[in-house]
């Protein structure tokens, strides 16, 4: 079966019903997209495909239809995205480990949406859970990067 | 009972651990340091001067050894030892170090003894010091209790200043120039003529020196990174998803595991049948480990899988299977023969309630889960020789113990390789999950098992937050509260944690009654008593441990006094402290939130204030009553650290625990049907998102004496301010979590 990541044509051979997020983590050994809970109830496993915000683990393989991006695709050290570098400039993370899929939700509601109300931010981020409770700090670096995107 | 009895009862506590963890005490014992890790696999041409700093030609690396579960420790800790040794963000490496005697905590005595942290009389701190020597003694090296900063302050300026010091007299031997004509600066040894020698390239030479042993700290105003916002080491890697935690880890030939365990807590295995997923595809095996079964697979989703498919016989839990059953047990323990300890006893409540009691009131506060989002995982390859852990755990060594004695090794002969975590609120101060992959990979030798837990298998087995009943009384007079009288009933979390540890604890839990003595008011009457209700379910620490349950009891009665009192909430609790920097955090909350103001029509604000891990933290949350239910609109939390070291991390701490404080109070709780959690999964224990989410305005204060965490005690207060804010909106009292049992919110 053939996959397209980060722009990259990948080859596996796994069951048509493993969910993307498993294909993406122990198949292809892309890590910065999440296991959390495995029932899309904590968003830590949302890449994109073609560049809207899927939950990986409710999505069987077999079904997929366009390209991924995971956090690694959205942007790197080097070139980060507009998104990443709000969550950068606030200092967002606490454990971090939430945070790949934060950012890949509100990147592809930003693409929406660049100009987000505080109840649009928080109705589109409520279904990614974040324990160390950052919140605050995740709705700042989205209207950070609403205002960037604007003004870019 | 007079004070010096109490204390000579307690100290029974300090000299049982001592003796409970086999060590002889000894004067000399105490002041030898134990050896430097670091020197043991040295290479040629490096030079270590203490436990922390490691310098060779190619790089500086400091040791940063409190794991980093999202406190952000690893970049605080680096800044005090670069704060003294003279060197830049971006100019040295972080390393989690291994497991060494040298890294023991010295602030873990502080929380060790039975004093208020208000105390700093004679014996106060004379204890604080004989614990200090047991806990260095032990080498108990860990992480918890907020006490990094504590902990690592002084002693990692030092290492610090120590490796600076002994770099210049390295510079001195190699330039001629005098020691006194040096300066340092960005990793380097200055000489007054400008040349730069930079500490690698003394490295070799530094390491022929005995390092220097007495350096006089800077002072304050001389500091050029402490106090001042940092960017966080780990920030870049954990905002571009490249920051590998424990269950990101890949070893070369590594086999994927999970396994699942009685749900029926404390219940053996009977039998399973496994034969339809032992044809599944990838599944290497099934083995049978203690009260259950693992799957061994090449790949997490199916082992998984056919973890799904094996059915089980299990046995009966051995705990109460019905959560009715639970709170029975506590209602039933408020008896003499089950007195843990008098905690407080101010004045004389004998006397005071002689002829009863202006008010009384029952508090409860229920099972709660860490459930932190890395579920969790650990890898081990275990060889005759060795055995090489990859996890993220914050009692070190004591895994080491846990291990060795399931594979059979010395405690040295266990290698762990300490990983960042994606969070605990302490579930990663527990074993189980380490002793499953020990079983695991131990019978399967040579081969690296990566054991990952379901999110149902995290919470099935995530150890929660004790249950605790309390029972409040009190007294008012001429608008004023004059007594208080708190007693609680909870089974103790610290035996149930430290005995599947092999850490006996012996004495009366603090954490019991912790939030609820040790508040620094002047109350006429104030007294506090906890009773050990029998072991229910297991437990364990839950961020900020006695405190969320003990502080919302006490807090919650003193405001419904305050109440009875037809005093002001604010005005009262500062009329009754009795300790100066609380009191200026209580003063600080009030003036930052305008209390007093009108707030308009169907709102309300309610104040709390509670001290724990030595930190004074007073909370104001403004809720409104909608149509829809309870809206909270902000807060305000104002405390006192003594020092803070990142202003931005701080902040950032200080709001997550107000989150972590009032989401789980709203919304979350643990119970039991049949021995077994009914909750599986977020759906069921949802804690706080983003929608219910307040603004958080955060003030920190450095009126203390003492350098203290922040991890914990921002959480405390949270749910008795909210209850308090919620009575002044509706005059509906919430004397129980979590709170959406009894009212709907937002």
């Amino acid at each position: 079966m053939k996959l397209t990541v980060n722009g990259n044509t990948e080859e596996v051979n796994v069951e048509p019903d493993m969910p993307l997020l498993w294909v993406l983590r122990d198949e292809l050994g892309i890590t910065g997209v999440k296991y959390g809970c495995g029932i899309a109830q904590c968003g830590a496993c949302t890449v994109h495909v073609d560049g809207v915000a899927v939950r990986s683990c409710q999505m069987r393989v077999g079904d997929l239809d366009g390209e991924v991006t995971t956090i690694e695709g959205l942007g790197s050290a080097e070139k980060l995205h507009i998104v990443q570098e709000a969550w950068i400039e606030h200092q967002v993370a606490q454990c971090g480990y939430c945070q790949s899929g934060q950012i890949m939700q509100a990147a592809s509601f930003l693409e929406f949406n660049d100009d987000p109300t505080d109840e649009e931010i928080d109705t589109a981020m409520s279904a990614n859970l974040c324990r160390c409770g950052t919140y605050p700090r995740i709705r700042t670096a989205i209207k950070t990067a609403a205002k960037n995107i604007r003004e870019a | 009972m007079g004070r010096v009895a109490k204390i000579a009862r307690r100290t029974f506590l300090i000299g049982s651990a001592a003796i409970a963890g086999g060590v002889a005490f000894g004067v000399y014992a105490v002041k030898k340091d134990p050896d430097n890790p670091l020197s043991a696999d040295l290479s040629d041409g490096s030079a270590t001067f203490n436990p922390w700093v490691l310098v060779d030609s190619e790089k500086v690396t400091l040791i940063t050894p409190h794991g980093d579960k999202g406190q952000g420790v690893m970049s605080s800790q680096a800044a005090l030892i670069a704060e003294e040794l003279d060197i830049e963000f971006g100019q040295f490496e972080t390393s989690f170090g291994k497991p060494s005697p040298a890294y023991w905590n010295r602030a873990f005595a502080e929380e060790g003894v039975p004093f208020m942290a208000t105390d700093h009389g004679f014996t106060a701190e004379t204890m604080r010091s004989i614990m200090g020597g047991v806990v260095k003694l032990l080498g108990v090296q860990g992480t918890g209790g907020s006490t990094s900063m504590a902990d690592s302050f002084d002693k990692l300026r030092t290492a610090g200043a120590t490796a600076r010091e002994t770099l210049k007299l390295a510079a001195s031997q190699k330039s001629g120039v005098p020691v006194g004509q040096l300066k340092t600066a960005n990793g380097a040894v200055q000489l007054p003529d400008g040349t730069e020698l930079k500490y690698t390239e003394l490295a070799s030479l530094a390491a022929t020196i005995e390092p220097v042993k007495d350096v006089k700290l800077r002072d304050k105003s001389q500091w050029r990174l402490i106090g001042k916002s940092m960017e966080r080491i780990d920030i870049i890697d954990k905002s571009t998803g490249t920051l590998p935690y424990g269950i990101d880890i890949s070893v070369e030939g590594m086999l994927h595991a999970t396994v699942c365990v009685n749900p029926k807590k404390g219940g053996s295995l009977n039998g399973f049948d496994a034969s339809e997923a032992k044809q599944m595809r990838g599944v290497k095996d099934v083995i049978e480990i203690t009260d259950g079964v693992a799957v061994i697979a090449d790949n997490t989703w199916r082992a998984f899988n056919a973890m799904r498919t094996i059915s089980f016989d299990w046995g009966n839990a051995t705990i109460p299977p019905e959560q009715e059953e639970h709170w029975a047990t506590l209602s039933d323990s408020f008896k003499e023969e089950l007195l843990d300890s008098t905690w407080r006893d101010d004045g004389d409540a004998e006397e005071a309630f002689k002829d009863g009691a202006s008010f009384s009131a029952e508090y409860r506060s229920p099972y709660v889960a860490h459930a932190p989002l890395e579920p969790l995982n650990a890898i081990m390859l275990v060889t005759d020789d060795q055995v090489e852990v990859w996890t993220g755990h914050q009692l070190q060594r004591q895994l080491q113990v846990l291990v060795a004695a399931i594979t059979g090794h010395e405690q040295d002969q266990v290698i762990l390789h300490n990983q960042f975590m994606g969070g605990s609120f302490g579930h990663r101060l527990e074993f189980e999950h380490v002793k499953q992959a020990a079983e695991i990979a131990n019978k399967m030798r040579g081969t690296p098992i990566k054991m990952t837990y379901s999110r149902e298998e995290d919470f099935a087995h995530d150890f929660p937050r004790h249950i605790s009943m309390g029972r409040g009384q009190g007294m008012v007079k001429d608008g004023k509260v004059t007594a208080i009288d708190l007693s609680l009933a909870a089974p103790s979390v610290m035996a149930s944690q430290g005995g599947r540890a092999n850490l006996p604890f012996p004495g009366p839990d603090s954490q019991l009654a912790a939030g609820a003595w040790n508040n620094p008011y002047n109350i006429d009457t104030y007294r506090m008593t906890a009773y050990r209700a029998p072991e229910l379910a297991p437990t364990s620490s839950w961020r900020a441990v006695g405190a969320p349950a003990a502080g919302f009891f006490f807090d919650s009665l003193l405001d419904e006094l305050i109440h009875e009192a037809g005093a002001d909430p604010m005005e009262e609790r500062i009329r009754l402290m009795g300790h100066d920097v609380s009191r200026k955090v209580l003063e600080t909350a009030a003036e930052l939130s305008n209390w007093g103001s009108d707030l308009g029509p169907n709102r309300g604000r309610g104040v709390a204030f509670v001290e724990s891990f030595g930190v004074p933290v007073a909370e104001v949350v403004e809720v409104t009553n909608t149509d829809s239910g309870i809206k909270i609109d902000k807060v305000w939390c104002v405390c006192d650290v003594g020092t803070i070291v990142d202003p931005i991390n701080f902040e950032n701490l200080v709001q997550g625990g107000v989150v972590f404080g009032l989401g789980h109070a709203i919304n979350s709780e643990i119970t039991y049907s049949d021995g077994k959690a009914d909750q599986s999964n977020y759906h069921m224990h949802e804690a706080m998102r983003m929608y219910q989410c307040p603004d958080i305005i955060v003030k920190g204060l450095e009126n203390g004496t003492k350098i203290r965490g922040i991890g914990e005690p921002p959480v405390p207060p949270a749910a008795p301010a909210l209850a308090n804010a919620i009575f002044a909106a509706t005059g509906t009292r919430l004397r129980e979590m979590p709170f959406n049992k009894f009212i709907d919110f937002v």
